[in-house]
């Protein structure tokens, strides 16, 4: 049957079973939005194309599924680019279309032209032009198909207005074929051999998982091999939730600002199995002091480009970490690590994850009450910066997916629009952005999109009216010379003036907005918040502005020389 | 620092080469030379790329090159009997009065003129990058006014 562009858009989608869209029209994009009138997809018209992209990976995050943004030429392909390159980072399926020019004006700086698959040739896994009409739905499948499979990714397909006009014959191919893209899942059994003949010989093993156990969904495989081998798991930001976080084996997260005990444990380790993880910067610290006990480092990963980019692992296994964990779990014999385990419990002992417990309301403590409040079975989103690093340490999620933070770009204004694209994707979850006031203002736009959308998500501002981090470092190590740090007027104290009154705002868009300023105010507030049904709620928590986190392994020190307070 | 000929078959498709160059610019690499054309499979390209580095960074060359959705097939020849060639134009000042020397030493290089003037000539060499860079070493004191090269190609010997 003979079909338009447009029509082949809204067919292939259902196809691939995509239940909602992200985006924000335009000029080029007007026949897909005619056909999109009345299809049965549910359309979220956001405010900003990049909340659109952030939505699409918050969904995708909290289900695993791949999620969808829909952007016009020009600024909305533009707009987009953060939250391309931020799912690019994470490795986050994202399928982006964006309309283009007419075939024949490319090129030719027509209105809203933009070389859409350039400029986002780095931050893809992979894009598309489509050229002719007859290629779409191939490329729709292929998109979804290269989204989804290998290390997962986003990817964009660019659409010129013509072909979204053109039709031909549609044909959906039913299987995928890409000569050039054959993922390799299986491990090499003789690998998998050589990781247990190492942990068997090895007295202080230690497992750094990274959010390719979460895309692959290994954490049973994980969590089976590492009580039948006892050995510790230490988890990336990407990958908390991972491993249950009460778990006697969790030993937190690791680098800039983990755990003094799994920071001591990469160090003093003999053998180290990463699995889905990619030995970044802020996890390794110095490189050249990184770990220098091992004997044999593990490395698991889907994509070979991740082994020995940094670290050399001498075992490594390239395939997918669900049926790898699953082969070794087959061969590895119990054993017992009681030393080993006894000395991480007395770095933890020594260390523990801290801060003052005076009457001052620290953003700390209000992490802990949400954890407490949700018994950690909140899906909870961070914006970037100090907030972050506070929701990492304090709130504990009982399960995988339940922790979805921007890790490799450090995107600040990740977190709200992540909370309303996992909240329409899991209506039953409760869903909390732990949010910083810096950050929250980045994005703060999409109050909008969730009130207009009944998207009952709670936004919980750790306020020290200062973008924290960058003022944690000049606190530390530019001597407190807080250089273009304030968010309020000056001369006026923090709070005195605030800018913008959080609060109001949040009345302004129709949300609910609370403001809490000592510690017994917090569980109060918090259990008013999730009363309220069908729209957002803003809390604004004014926190202590110079609180710091901590410990901290400063930039370019060991995991080792990590301090724990303010010298 | 070694230096490494690696050849890349990939999709003969618009946008392939931008991806390629894009990576090497992307991740720091240094390519020494590049040369692209198709096949005997008019869908597919060979890209010939000669490019330096430690043994980390040509590893991880050859790993981000596989990773490219578009890339079919990656293989370097340092392992491997295989012949390299390159082709330059070199336009090297030359009179009455040393025409003949030149022709001299283009003759025992087995290269060509391709084109004479009263000022200058042109010459045609081919081979690898040693008889290249010998010949230059000779023409050098004549005066190189100008010279382009194709990039090294690259074959494996044998029927494989």
């Amino acid at each position: 049957m003979e079909k338009s562009g447009a029509e082949i858009f809204v067919e292939s989608l259902i196809r691939e079973n995509v239940k909602v869209l992200f985006g924000i029209p335009g000029g080029v994009v007007l026949p897909i939005f005619d056909k999109l009138y009345d299809a049965p997809i549910k359309f979220v018209l956001t405010r900003h194309e990049q909340g659109a992209a952030h939505m699409a990976d918050g969904y995708a995050r909290a289900t695993g599924k791949a999620g969808v943004c829909v952007a016009t030429s020009g600024p909305g392909a533009a707009n987009l680019t953060t939250g391309l390159a931020n799912a690019h980072m994470d490795s986050i399926p994202l399928v982006a279309f964006t309309g283009q020019v007419a075939t024949h004006l490319i090129g030719n700086d027509a209105f809203q032209e933009t070389d859409a698959t350039g400029i986002t040739r780095p931050i893809t896994k992979h894009n598309f032009l489509v050229k002719e009409v007859k290629d779409f739905a191939r490329i729709i499948r292929e998109a979804f198909y290269i989204a989804r499979t290998g290390r997962p990714g986003p990817v964009l397909v660019d659409i010129p207005v013509d072909i979204q006009r053109a039709s031909c014959e549609f044909i959906w191919p039913e299987k995928v074929e890409i000569r050039s893209y054959k993922p390799v899942y299986q491990g090499h059994p003789k690998q998998i051999e050589r990781a247990a003949e190492a942990i068997a010989n090895s007295e202080r093993p230690v497992f750094y998982v990274g959010g390719g156990v979460v895309a692959a969904g290994a954490y049973e495989e994980l969590q089976r091999i590492a009580e039948k081998a006892d050995i510790p798991v230490t988890t990336t930001l990407m990958a908390i939730g991972a491993f249950p976080t009460d778990h006697r084996l969790s030993i937190g997260m690791l680098g800039m600002h983990g755990t003094y005990q799994a920071n001591h444990a990469m160090q003093n380790a003999d053998l180290i199995i990463a699995v889905g993880a990619r030995f970044d910067d802020r996890c390794t610290g110095k490189l050249a002091a990184f770990a220098p006990k091992t004997k044999n480092i593990i490395h698991i990963d889907v994509d070979p480009t991740s082994i020995s980019k940094t670290v050399t692992a001498n075992i490594p296994v390239v395939g997918d970490a669900k049926s790898i964990l699953a082969e070794l779990l087959k061969i590895i014999k119990p054993k017992k690590h009681t030393l080993w385990l006894t000395q991480i419990k007395e770095w933890e002992e020594k260390h523990p994850l801290d801060y003052p417990q005076d009457d001052k309301l620290y953003p700390q403590y209000v992490v802990e009450k949400i954890c407490e409040i949700t018994k950690g079975e909140a899906i909870v989103t961070t914006e970037v910066g100090q907030n972050q690093m506070w929701a990492a340490q304090f709130y504990k999620p009982k399960k995988p997916r339940h922790f979805l933070s921007s890790g490799g770009l450090g995107t600040m204004g990740y977190g709200f629009p992540a909370a309303i694209g996992a909240k329409i994707a899991c209506p039953n979850e409760i869903v909390i952005d732990i949010a910083g006031d810096g950050s929250f203002q980045m994005n703060i736009q999409e109050l909008a999109t969730a009130v207009i959308n009944k998207v009952n998500v709670i936004v919980a501002i750790l306020n020290n009216s200062h973008l924290g981090m960058v003022s944690q470092w000049q606190r530390l190590f530019y001597k407190r010379r807080y250089s273009a740090v304030q968010l309020y007027t000056q001369p006026c104290k923090p709070f005195t003036c605030p800018v913008p009154d959080f609060v109001k705002v949040a009345e302004a868009y129709g949300a609910v907005g609370l403001r809490v300023f000592k510690k017994e105010e917090v569980l109060p507030a918090l259990k008013k918040a999730l009363k309220v049904k069908n729209k957002p709620v803003v809390i604004d928590f004014v926190v202590e502005p110079e609180a710091n986190v901590f410990p901290m392994v400063p930039a370019g020190a060991a995991l080792d020389e990590i301090i724990t307070s303010l010298a | 620092m070694m230096r490494r000929t690696i050849s890349v078959l990939v999709e003969n498709k618009p946008g392939v080469l931008a991806r390629i160059s894009n990576l090497f610019s992307a991740r720091g690499f240094n390519i020494d030379s590049l040369a692209v054309g198709e096949t005997e499979d008019t869908t597919v390209s060979r890209m010939t790329i000669v490019v330096r580095g430690d043994e980390r960074i040509l590893e991880q060359v050859e790993k981000q090159l596989n990773k490219l959705i578009d890339v079919i097939k990656v293989s370097e020849y340092s392992q491997v009997e295989h012949l390299e060639r390159d082709l330059a134009l070199v336009k090297v000042k030359a009179d009455k009065s040393n025409r003949s020397e030149i022709l001299q030493i283009v003759d025992i290089f087995r290269a060509k003129i391709v084109d004479v003037s009263p000022n200058s000539v042109i010459i045609e060499i081919t081979g690898d990058e040693d008889k290249i860079q010998a010949l230059l070493n000779m023409l050098r004191p004549f005066g190189i006014k100008e010279m382009v090269r194709t990039g090294i190609v690259a074959m494996a010997r044998g029927s494989k």
